[in-house]
């Protein structure tokens, strides 16, 4: 049976060869910080195969959640401290990428098809096989669907070296830099007002505010929240613990007995909603402003709210009608 | 009550710009001493949670794969693709355009697109030849600035409402990874990528629905710029 700690195994071991990668590069002027995070990064990924073991599963072997703890806080101090750097990415010139379009054509986009397509076989078809460990057959069907991907890519493309991939994919890591860490810190955020009582102490206070049983209201509250929220802190994933802690999970779910996956799913895409319409979220909104070279930096905002807010009610009608 | 505080860290730090990260971290503390958890218990909490929510970060496994992609031209086919879309009107394109993101982002194909890789060099361009070519006329810099801000927002809105149809996104593995740590659920990515496609299609049909509106307004806008362009002239002036 394939397990999906094995999947943790792959990741964690990806981020290490990466992080030796960029440890012996040097166009990165912060070539050791940068390759002590994604290397440390790497290593909790096995490491918390013991920790998680000593939670969920018995019988495996554990490890104390301390020391994971204080590499966690390390990351953070490496991320949040400005200590991660980029090289000069290992890539093709703009002209070989042209001809080698031009040769390929759409063949190109096959590889990339393949990921999903495998995710969904393993999910679907493969998922009651006992191939998988159960309830996680989507994610390591992901990691299968890459795996698989990344040969099918190679055969397209013809290219030889495993070492080119992994070059190209680090230098995407460079360029996410702390961002792709920062939704798993979110969820840690979660699980920590969760401990605290903070879900407790705001559900409370929507209880006073809140009328009882209304599941419509609580519907409204928690789309609209999610949605303002996201509009104030320019992010829909800080929003998401926040809201779900509060209302989404012990008002919804608990109490009116919603689907959670209905509930979750849209609440995230009213946070979405309002994502488009704020400056707050700068990458998304005043970047393309400055791009494309507008007078009015709020030019794409204002081409966006118009649609954001009928789609804020849309999340809310659809929730309301299909989730319970 | 004293526990909310780890929330007003997380909003004022957002508020603020400070790094995310650090914002979290901190929040993160606060919230466990103020909760009544000693440092001990703060750090195991960090550890157990983080490692609760690996499935996370597992999207990253997909990045080698269209890295290698991306060496060999991924982009620039996609570039050709739309090139191709060149006989459209502005409004017709741009909704054209929204539907490629959305179907590409939910096959997880979100990094083909985004304001510097395609409505920079390509979409807002094709829109504004698009534009004059269909009004017959250079574009006044109000109506110039409207149709690139359009263009952005067609891939922003097909950006965000097709991606969450894919199941290794940031989004979808934040929601299971919190609830399946915080609350011991098996909550599987795929059922909440299903709830993801009935908004795709409703932010496909208002958002379409007014990029082809952007046609008219076009027209319209036009024909009152020339009119008002033509009121100055002196009775008898032929044109």
């Amino acid at each position: 049976m394939i397990k999906v700690e094995w999947l943790y195994w792959l990741v964690g071991l990806v981020f290490v060869v990466m992080a030796v990668q960029m440890a012996a590069d040097r166009s990165n002027p912060k070539r050791w910080t940068s390759a002590a995070f994604w290397g440390l990064l790497g290593l909790t990924f096995p490491y918390g195969t013991g920790v998680a073991n000593g939670e969920a599963h018995n019988g495996g072997w554990t490890l104390p959640a301390e020391p994971l703890g204080v590499a966690v806080l390390v990351l953070i101090v490496l991320a949040g401290g400005n200590f991660l750097g980029k090289g000069v990415p290992v890539t093709t010139t703009a002209e070989q990428r042209e001809a080698s379009a031009a040769r390929l054509g759409s063949r190109i986009f096959i590889p990339a098809l393949t990921i999903p397509l495998v995710a969904i076989v393993c999910a679907s078809v493969l998922d009651d096989s006992g191939l998988f460990e159960t309830g996680k057959a989507t994610l390591i069907g992901l990691g299968v669907g890459c795996v698989v991907a990344l040969v099918v890519g190679m055969l397209v493309t013809g290219e030889k070296k495993v070492s080119a991939p992994l070059h190209s994919g680090r230098s995407m890591l460079e360029a996410m830099g702390s961002a792709l860490l920062l939704p798993q810190l979110l969820a840690v955020l979660g699980s920590i007002f969760a401990l605290a009582g903070v879900g407790t102490q705001v559900g409370r206070i929507v209880d006073d505010v809140l009328p009882d049983n209304s599941k419509y209201l609580a519907v409204v509250a928690y789309c609209v929240g999610m949605f303002l929220f996201t509009v104030i802190m320019g992010n829909a994933f800080a929003a998401f613990p926040v809201m779900t802690a509060a209302i989404g999970w012990p008002v919804l779910i608990e109490q009116m007995h919603g689907n959670e996956a209905a509930v979750l799913a849209i609440g995230m895409l009213a946070g979405f909603a309002g994502t488009l319409c704020t400056p707050m979220a700068a990458n998304f909104n005043i970047v393309p402003a400055t791009l494309l070279e507008l007078k009015d930096q709020y030019g794409p905002i204002k081409a966006q709210i118009p649609t954001a807010l009928p789609l804020l009610v849309c999340c809310t009608v659809i929730m309301a009608v299909f989730a319970f | 009550m004293i526990v909310l505080l780890g929330v007003v860290v997380v909003i004022l730090g957002f508020v603020t710009r400070r790094n995310p990260v650090l914002v979290v971290g901190v929040a993160g503390i606060v919230t466990g001493l103020l909760g009544r958890m000693n440092p001990l218990e703060v750090l195991a909490a960090f550890g157990r949670s983080f490692a609760d929510s690996r499935s996370v970060t597992v999207f990253a496994i997909v990045l080698p794969v269209i890295g290698l992609l991306e060496r060999y031209g991924l982009r620039e086919q996609a570039r050709n693709l739309i090139g191709r879309l060149g006989s459209l009107s502005a409004g017709r394109f741009l909704t054209v355009y929204l539907l490629v993101r959305q179907v590409t982002a939910a096959f997880g194909l979100n990094s083909i697109g985004g304001p510097a890789q395609t409505v920079r060099p390509l979409v807002a361009p094709m829109a504004e030849a698009a534009a004059e070519r269909t009004t017959g006329a250079a574009l006044p810099e109000r109506l110039r600035e409207k149709v690139r801000s359009y263009a952005a927002s067609a891939d922003t809105v097909g950006v965000f409402f097709g991606e969450d149809c894919f199941i290794a996104i940031g989004s979808i593995l934040l929601i299971t990874g919190f609830v399946n740590s915080t609350y011991h659920q098996e909550l599987e990515p795929t059922q909440l990528a299903l709830w993801a496609i009935p908004l795709a299609v409703c932010a496909f049909l208002i958002h379409g629905a007014r990029l082809l509106l952007l046609d008219r307004r076009l027209e319209r806008e036009m024909a009152l710029a020339a009119a008002e362009h033509d009121l100055p002239l002196p009775k008898g002036t032929t044109k």
